[in-house]
């Protein structure tokens, strides 16, 4: 075992292995020529199925292998004719009738029709499914009552197939951002037959979403799934619109650490990522300018107050602790893509809604509210523990904040990081004074921010409760015309800011990369981008 | 031989601490960890003093900025001065390296060496417990920590303690099933002397050439487990810092700002490099088998 | 032996059975559950769940069903991936974490060993200081901090190598190999190196070269059968650990290994998930620290009586 020889074997083994790699054509290059696009995907899906998952990694994947009602446009996000292709509104917003096309068809050959919306719907509402998504069709008439187990009888709940391509809709009450649910997910239609082949249908789990097994009715199908490798999509012919899509295949890869991904991306394995390190934006910035995408994203990145112990049950407390942190700095030095300093809780226009409530950036009268509530110069005031959820930025935008609050007011704070689940329980239990929180939109309108905190949210971990504002977002939800509600939504937003149970810090952007040989990827709020929109084509 | 003979008998040659020493002086590269060591505890504990600056104190405005008259180590992403957090980070990182290692140590030598000697049900019973330890989630027992006693750095030298023996009792037999059957040992039990006295007095300082290298190891393995769970909260909070922590957070931006990784990485591996010559010049030094002096 | 290895494997089972009741207690004391979520789950929705993955049984009744169960080969429905059992989510990733770790283990040992021997031939010259050094970077190096490093230096400048996947591209195993096993290959290097010093002064080994036997036999069949012994107890569990994989290797290389699951399982509450891998490795820890045992007993022949009949 001499040295030599060792370094020789070992110089030895490294060529010969190399040398085979080096000429490789890149992934990009080589998915460029046949039309497969790279995608990098987060992180392993939960489950492929519409009513069982909610995250963003899985509804990319159910984008390309089913369809709604209703799509979107790629670019402004306006909604399309999907599986309808026509609709009307009837009975002051009440009502919907679909007109649903002709050549919609599943993977297998089998039409879609109405009936399919019916039994896919009912399957979103049955309770043994487990559908954390099923609120979202609460909006359907009975819905609530029939997920709840309070009526058994589905012909009760307001979707009924009239006949094969017609299908009503009855509404609870009217929601004029009802048809911009339709494009969601928790609506997507399933192949009946193919469910309940492989299980009943409120078996969680089954078979069914397997390569061979899964029936879809999207611009793509399921051809392969490699548990943490893989997961390829290749062109359904018999999606109705066949003509319109480009690409033969889409390849997921389930890369959680965007470092790695980042890394894929610069050795030419990905043409798109699902996300970018933080440090990295200055790079593409100036290197490479036309792969870097960040837009802004329908996500509030905010701190909550447990309003129920002192001191932050003082509302002057909170005003204090909002108004002392410099939001412009943290975008700039700390997220550093672009990101939106938040002085409200909704992001900027949203549908048309842009909050006139602000909070300030105000030192000095935070100060002295400070001092009003009784801690002159931070004289007394208790250390308050801040708690975020373990993860880089997070870590970086709390010591930022730690040293704000500690120069501008004199209030120490210390840091806790939690495990996720940890970190999800002490909220839920109010075992918190701060804590970090982020809320991304499920829909385009603001009330999907703003009901977050009504007394009786499920999510409205702050203990906060304000009877004028519970009565205006519910006085919200029963009026048709968008320049009332919204008038009503403005007075809510502005009794959110003023009490502020939350600290808004800034607006997310959804950033990635994507190689210049991609077209038809376009930038939007929502950060959607159907696969069925997007073709390669060689960049030099 | 003739001295182990000597050493059973308890009369022991005039001075071996001095003659260990004496032998360990002349070992240059030994001396020179020793120096080193020695060096950064000093200037971990005489910090305030050394630099101007605090190890919280931000300057968002400066950010990240490479190594300058002002900042000799450079500057982190939140303009704190690199020179400050490294010096005020190695006394965290050196307390818990040589703390938890010394409870490793003494854990996992004891328990090693009784179960090796004595053997049998014992061995079995005590070797099969250390398996079980070693199967258990080490994250989920973290996590679980956490919650019922919260963040304590007294808990973070239990825990590294408590996961580090393991390897280090399982040696440690290893090499008592060796050294029993030498001569010397049954010398010992033919003399009397209680399972106790030979243990400690016998076993122990025969292996203890294998124990210093694999203590050296531990030494910076654990200033490095420091930074995961601190990761997951159980160790150091920010705004304090530790070379752990400093090295798995210099390592995401390597690339656009080196000196952040660069820096720690180097005091880390000083220190490594010189706790393995110590290591090597301790055990040369007090190694008293077989006539103990061995020359190189 | 027979007897003795037996006996052993018979003794595994009380350890299983512990590590088993000790992480089912562990993981159902842990707070948050498996299916709580950023969005809260609705009360009636939480209950179905908890009602189909048998959550809200007494404790003792469950443990009692995964047990039942665990015995039969069925590890149980995964709570994070509801299509998938436990059982299909080891047999996809223990291959791959398998055979990396098998690379890595080859690479650790003919490092470790390698510059082991040769610094214990002439302790305290460059002879030593040379390899030692370069085998010891895996410790100052850790592997989130050298795997970043080889694929920036291969991948990204070089460009020679893949930078990240597993089967994706020729050639992608070898950093995630090198890196894995480096951290190993310190450890192995090091007691290789004090243990064949030790034994090299030895008098079984003066007299064999009072004896003028050749060198090269003197190391390789006397010296190293010792000389080894510490680096065989360290393998042991070593062992079990590289072949269970490792959560950062596997993340900086996108490998898509079991390793994860050690720490995943975890976060997500994943009960019957971490339960499996944790069965894995605890079965795996007490074949190669009987493998081991038995290796010691095999090198050392005054050992062998003892522990045989011990």
């Amino acid at each position: 075992m001499d040295k030599r020889v060792l370094t020789i074997g070992l110089i030895a083994v490294l060529f010969t292995t190399t040398s085979c790699g080096i000429d490789y054509e890149t992934n990009v290059a080589d998915g460029t020529r046949r039309q497969v696009l790279h995608v990098g995907n987060g992180d392993e899906p939960r489950e492929l199925d519409p009513h069982i998952v909610t995250g963003n990694i899985e509804f990319k994947l159910c984008m390309a292998l089913l369809e709604g009602l209703l799509s979107r446009h790629p670019e402004d996000l306006r909604l399309m004719p999907g599986v309808a292709e026509s609709w009307r509104e009837g009975d002051g917003g009440k009502t919907y009738l679909f007109r649903l096309r002709e050549d919609a068809k599943w993977s297998n050959g089998d039409p879609v029709v109405a009936q399919d919306f019916v039994f896919s719907w009912q399957r979103a509402l049955l309770p043994a499914l487990g559908n954390n998504y099923a609120y979202m069709l609460y909006y359907l008439e009975n819905a609530e009552k029939f997920h709840k187990g309070e009526i058994k009888d589905f012909a009760k709940v307001g979707v009924k197939a009239l006949d094969e391509r017609t299908l009503e809709v009855r509404l609870e009450n009217p929601a004029p951002f009802f048809l911009q649910l339709l494009a969601h997910q928790s609506y997507y239609p399933v192949h009946r037959e193919t469910i309940e082949k492989f299980g009943a249908a409120d078996e969680r789990g089954t078979k069914w979403t397997r390569p061979g097994n899964h029936v879809g009715n999207g611009p793509f199908k399921l051809k392969e799934w490699a548990l943490n490798r893989r997961i390829v999509v290749e062109k359904n012919d018999h999606y109705w619109d066949a003509d319109a899509v480009k690409l033969n295949q889409v390849v997921f890869y389930p890369i959680q650490n965007a470092t790695t991904e980042e890394r894929m991306f610069r050795a030419g394995q990905l043409h798109i990522t699902n996300n970018l390190p933080v440090d990295k934006t200055e790079y593409y910035r100036k290197e490479r300018p036309e792969a870097l995408k960040i837009f802004p994203y329908f996500s509030t990145y905010y701190y909550i107050f447990n309003t129920l112990s002192p001191p932050l049950d003082d509302i002057r407390v909170r005003q204090a602790l909002t108004m002392s942190i410099d939001r412009k700095q943290i975008t700039e030095k700390i997220t550093k893509a672009g990101q939106l300093p938040a002085f409200n809780f909704t992001p900027p226009d949203t549908n048309g809604y842009t909050a006139k409530a602000r909070v300030t950036y105000d030192a000095e009268r935070a100060r002295t509210l400070l001092a009003e509530a009784g801690y002159p110069g931070g004289e007394n005031f208790p250390v308050i523990e801040l708690m975020y959820n373990t993860s880089e930025e997070h870590r970086r935008i709390a010591i930022a904040i730690q040293q704000m609050w500690k120069i501008n007011l004199n209030v120490n704070v210390t840091l806790l990081n939690q495990d996720w689940k940890v970190y999800l329980d002490k909220r839920d239990s109010k075992d918190y004074q701060v804590a970090r929180a982020g809320w991304i939109g499920d829909y385009l309108d603001p009330i999907t921010f703003l009901d977050l905190f009504v007394s009786t949210g499920g999510n409205n971990d702050t203990g906060w409760s304000d009877k004028r504002y519970d009565e205006l977002i519910a006085k919200a939800a029963t009026i048709v015309e968008q320049e009332k509600r919204y008038a009503l939504l403005q007075e809510a937003e502005a009794i959110l800011m003023t009490e502020l149970p939350v600290m808004p810090i800034y607006t997310y952007v959804s950033k990635s990369l994507v190689s210049p040989d991609v077209r038809g990827w376009r930038p939007n709020i929502l950060d959607q981008h159907p696969y069925k929109y997007i073709s390669l084509t060689p960049s030099q | 031989m003739k001295q182990s003979m000597a050493d059973v008998k308890g009369a022991i040659s005039a001075s071996p601490r001095q003659d260990a020493w004496r032998r360990l002086k002349k070992n240059k590269p030994a001396m020179f960890g020793l120096a080193v060591l020695s060096v950064f505890i000093l200037l971990a504990l005489a910090a305030p003093w050394i630099t101007p600056y605090s190890y919280s104190g931000q300057n968002l405005e400066l950010g990240a900025s490479p190594p300058s008259t002002g900042h000799w180590l450079g500057s982190d992403l939140f303009g704190r001065d690199m020179l400050t957090r490294i010096l005020y980070g190695s006394r965290v990182s050196l307390a818990v390296g040589f703390i938890a290692t010394a409870v490793a140590l003494v854990i996992g030598v004891a328990w090693g060496a009784t179960a090796g000697y004595l053997g049998g049900r014992i061995d079995n019973l005590m070797m099969r417990f250390v398996d079980i330890l070693y199967a258990l989630p080490f994250t989920v027992f973290i996590i679980l920590l956490m919650v019922v006693f919260g963040r304590n750095i007294f808990l973070l030298f239990l825990v590294i303690g408590a996961v580090e023996w393991l390897t280090m009792a399982r040696i440690v037999r290893g090499q008592v099933l060796h050294i029993k059957q030498q001569d010397f040992i049954e010398a010992a039990v033919s003399f009397g002397l209680s399972r106790f006295h030979i243990i400690v007095k016998h076993v122990i300082p025969n292996i203890i050439g294998p124990v210093i290298v694999y203590a050296t190891l531990t030494v910076p393995n654990v200033i490095l487990l420091e930074s995961f769970l601190s990761f997951l909260g159980l160790g150091i909070q920010p705004p304090q810092s530790s070379w752990g922590l400093l090295i798995a957070y210099g390592v995401e931006t390597m690339e656009e700002y080196p000196w952040l990784l660069i820096f720690p990485a180097s005091v880390l591996s000083l220190t490594l490099f010189s706790l393995n010559f110590l290591g090597d010049g301790l055990r040369d030094a007090f190694d008293v088998r077989d006539g103990g002096v061995r020359e190189g | 032996m027979v007897k003795f290895i037996l006996k052993r494997l018979l003794q595994a089972i009380p350890v299983l059975v512990t590590v088993t009741i000790i992480t089912f207690l562990l993981i159902h004391a842990a707070p948050g559950g498996p299916f709580d979520e950023e969005k809260a789950v609705p009360p009636e929705v939480l209950k179905h769940l908890n009602e189909r993955y048998k959550l809200d049984q007494p404790i003792h009744v469950q443990f009692y069903d995964y047990l039942k169960n665990a015995l039969q080969g069925d590890l149980g429905p995964s709570f994070k991936y509801p299509g998938r059992s436990v059982n299909e989510i080891i047999a996809a990733g223990f291959p791959v974490t398998f055979e990396l770790g098998c690379y890595a283990l080859l690479f650790a040992l003919l490092i470790g060993v390698g510059s082991g021997i040769i610094a214990s031939l002439q302790p305290n010259t460059c002879q030593d200081y040379v390899p030692m050094a370069f085998a010891t970077m895996g410790i100052c190096l850790p592997s989130y901090v050298l795997g970043p490093l080889l694929v920036l230096l291969f991948g990204i400048w070089l460009e020679w190598l893949p930078v990240a996947g597993w089967e994706l591209t020729p050639g992608d195993k070898l950093l995630p190999s090198i890196t894995l096993g480096s951290v190993y290959a310190a450890y192995i290097a090091r007691l290789s190196r004090g243990g064949m010093i030790e034994t090299l002064s030895r008098d079984f080994i003066r007299t064999a070269r009072a004896k003028g036997m050749p060198e090269s036999i003197i190391i390789f069949r006397h010296a190293l059968r010792v000389g080894l012994l510490p680096v065989v107890s360290f393998l042991g569990p070593a062992l079990a650990g590289l072949l269970t994989g490792s959560f950062v290797v596997e993340t900086i290389f996108q490998i898509p290994g079991l390793g994860r699951y050690f720490v995943q399982g975890a976060f997500n509450r994943d009960y019957t998930l971490i339960l499996g891998v944790t069965l894995l490795l605890a079965s795996l820890i007490v074949l190669f620290n009987l493998i081991a045992d038995v290796m010691i007993a095999w090198l050392d022949p005054k050992v062998r009586h003892e522990t045989i009949n011990g």
